[in-house]
């Protein structure tokens, strides 16, 4: 801290917002607070120079970030009939996924691409924090089906990033029956002998780990990404023990073994690059249309 | 003494009279009879009534229920010559998860089970039911065990889930779900899996992605507890009534939404008013299961749960 922090930020925060300026032009950090100037943070993919923070990041912006040369092709994901359950707590399921629609622009939770990632086909399963909390239903698991499935018929690898708070509670049973119908998707992948690399992103925990997320060829983390199937509050209540501060961190689950590295947007795209390039040296690149 | 559920109030208390009356009824009056007659009669429909139309929040406690039959009862009425295995190989064993081998009507089954225990002794051995990592572990080699000698595998489950603890979690609790349920996809035989009581979310289809899926008329099987759904969307527990009925967790909903295959009926009053019959009817269905696979080949089976669970999730409720 110092005084450009203390008096100077405060003050063109306040003129910032005073006058009609869009109030998005600079960033918080989320971890240190710092203010980081939008174009700088976007240009970081997301990530705070001060303390290398990593904020969630749209799929789209992943795509970019990760393809050879940012270049990639979205795969159309099927639609299904909404609401099974006909789910209500305090609103309707359905009422909550329109807003939701409204409000992000996006359909559901996951979104996939194709591209090349160091020369290799690559393919994209990105999770969508934003849409629900990342939460897996019928949709995402879709997602992830269509995905396995395009990388098997494109020989490419398959590139799964969940960002999820898990299980998505409104599809009830059906959202747990995403468990099996990813891990049977991710073993299409599996059998057609293409890798597959799980990059678990902030926050990857409930369902979502103890499905497709847990079993990769390659695991690897985003810095500081909280990691794990039972929540933290709920393991101090069952427990009754403080827990460590860096608790499922994905530093954390490194040392535990449950992880291969933990790698920062800046250097994903050279390592998953090389990650390919080791795994599919024999198999021959796909077309990409 | 009988455990009864708030619900089965009025129930508890025509059988106290009963009681009563017996007592009483040492000295033979035939009066008394008659009156212990026309009692039972009014529990009985009592009963039929009470249970015809249990909401899901009923069938919740009844799920929950602890004299409900649990997987060593299974174990000792449905199979002989059962030879449990113990441990994962890794760490440790876990006493949450009950498996071994046995012979079911004459045919040699791998048969494994989350096992909640039934003195407070036992629970706490068995953690409730609750499995760790290990639990996890030890259920996937014995699938592999059951998947290399041809033995077809029954599962039955009944957990409130996976174990939330330290240790549970690193030693991987996520992956070592995700390798169970995804050992039962990959089995080369056939699998039959039952719900009994609670299934709870992960901890429980990591046991029952059969190909197979029975589940006791009034189990639960969720993605999350009715109290834990509470808390998160209605911010309190104290909603878990309207979190039960929404999540439609009751046999008949699976059954439309196509997650079981069959429903096995329950003595009057729930499987804990007869274990026996219970356990009977399960073992007739989970027969009636295994036999309809009779025919099919390892490819065969492998591609019937593929198919079975890639399409989880096209049926709705209507």
């Amino acid at each position: 801290m110092n005084w450009i922090t203390n008096s100077v930020l405060p003050k063109i925060k306040a003129w910032v917002q005073s006058e009609d300026v869009p109030d998005n032009l600079w960033v918080k950090c989320k971890s240190c607070g710092q203010m980081i100037f939008h174009r700088e943070f976007e240009e970081a993919n997301n990530c705070c120079a001060t303390c290398g923070h990593h904020a969630p990041l749209s799929p789209e912006n992943r795509f970019r970030m990760t393809f050879d040369e940012g270049k990639h092709t979205l795969v159309e994901l099927d639609s299904i009939s909404e609401d099974p359950l006909k789910f209500r707590d305090t609103r309707r399921y359905s009422d909550r996924l329109r807003d939701t629609r409204a409000k992000t622009g996006l359909t559901d939770a996951i979104a996939v691409a194709y591209g090349t990632i160091g020369g290799k086909p690559a393919v994209i399963a990105a999770f969508d924090f934003r849409f629900m909390g990342g939460s897996m239903g019928r949709l995402v698991g879709n997602g992830i089906v269509a995905a396995a499935k395009e990388a098997v018929a494109r020989n490419a690898a398959l590139i799964t990033v969940p960002s999820s708070g898990g299980a998505r509670m409104q599809e009830g049973v059906l959202s747990l029956m995403q468990l099996p119908r990813t891990i049977l998707a991710v073993d299409k992948v599996r059998d057609a002998n293409l890798p597959h690399i799980v990059l678990l992103a902030h926050p990857t925990t409930g369902g979502v780990t103890a499905s497709f997320a847990m079993l990769g060829d390659v695991q690897l983390a985003e810095p500081g990404a909280i990691i794990g199937f039972a929540g933290r509050r709920v393991i101090e209540e069952t427990v009754r023990e403080k827990l460590p501060d860096d608790f499922q961190t994905a530093e954390y689950l490194q040392e535990h073994g449950m992880v291969d590295s933990v790698v920062a947007r800046s250097e994903q795209h050279a390592f998953i690059a090389r990650v390919l390039g080791f795994l599919m040296e024999k198999k021959p690149a796909a077309k990409v249309a | 003494m009988r455990h009864f559920l708030d619900f089965e109030k009025p129930i508890a208390n025509l059988e106290g009279k009963v009681e009563e009356l017996r007592h009483m009824s040492s000295d033979g009056s035939i009066n008394i009879a008659d009156e212990i007659g026309k009692l039972q009669t009014r529990i009985e429909r009592e009963l039929k009534q009470t249970y015809e139309k249990l909401g899901p929040w009923e069938k919740v406690q009844v799920a929950r229920h602890p004299e409900r039959p649990r997987v060593s009862a299974i174990i000792k009425q449905l199979f002989d010559d059962f030879t449990p295995l113990a441990g994962d190989r890794n760490y440790a064993e876990d006493y949450a998860v009950i498996g071994g081998m046995a012979r079911f009507r004459g045919q040699g089954v791998m048969v494994m089970g989350t096992e909640k225990g039934s003195t407070t002794e036992e629970r706490i051995k068995r953690n409730f039911g609750m499995a760790r990592p290990e639990g996890y572990r030890k259920a996937t080699r014995l699938m592999e065990l059951a998947g290399r000698f041809g033995l077809p595998v029954l599962s039955f489950v009944d957990t409130a889930g996976a174990y939330p603890g330290r240790g549970a979690e690193e030693r991987g609790q996520a992956e070592a779900i995700a390798t169970s349920i995804r050992a039962c996809l990959r089995l080369p035989t056939p699998m039959v899996s039952a719900i009994i009581g609670e299934g709870g979310s992960g901890g429980a289809i990591a046991l029952a992605a059969g190909n197979r899926v029975v589940m006791f008329e009034h189990a639960i099987y969720s993605v999350i507890s009715p109290e834990g759904c509470a808390s998160i969307l209605w911010r309190s527990g104290e909603h878990a009534q309207e979190a039960a009925e929404a999540l439609r967790i009751t046999s008949d909903h699976m059954k439309t939404l196509g997650v079981i295959d069959a429903i096995v009926p329950e003595p009057l009053g729930g499987a804990h008013r007869d274990q026996t019959a219970a356990i009977s009817s399960l073992g007739t269905v989970c027969f009636e299961q295994l036999h309809s696979m009779q025919s099919m080949d390892s490819a065969a089976l492998i591609a019937d749960r593929s198919d079975k669970y890639l399409a989880m999730g096209d049926k709705a409720l209507a």
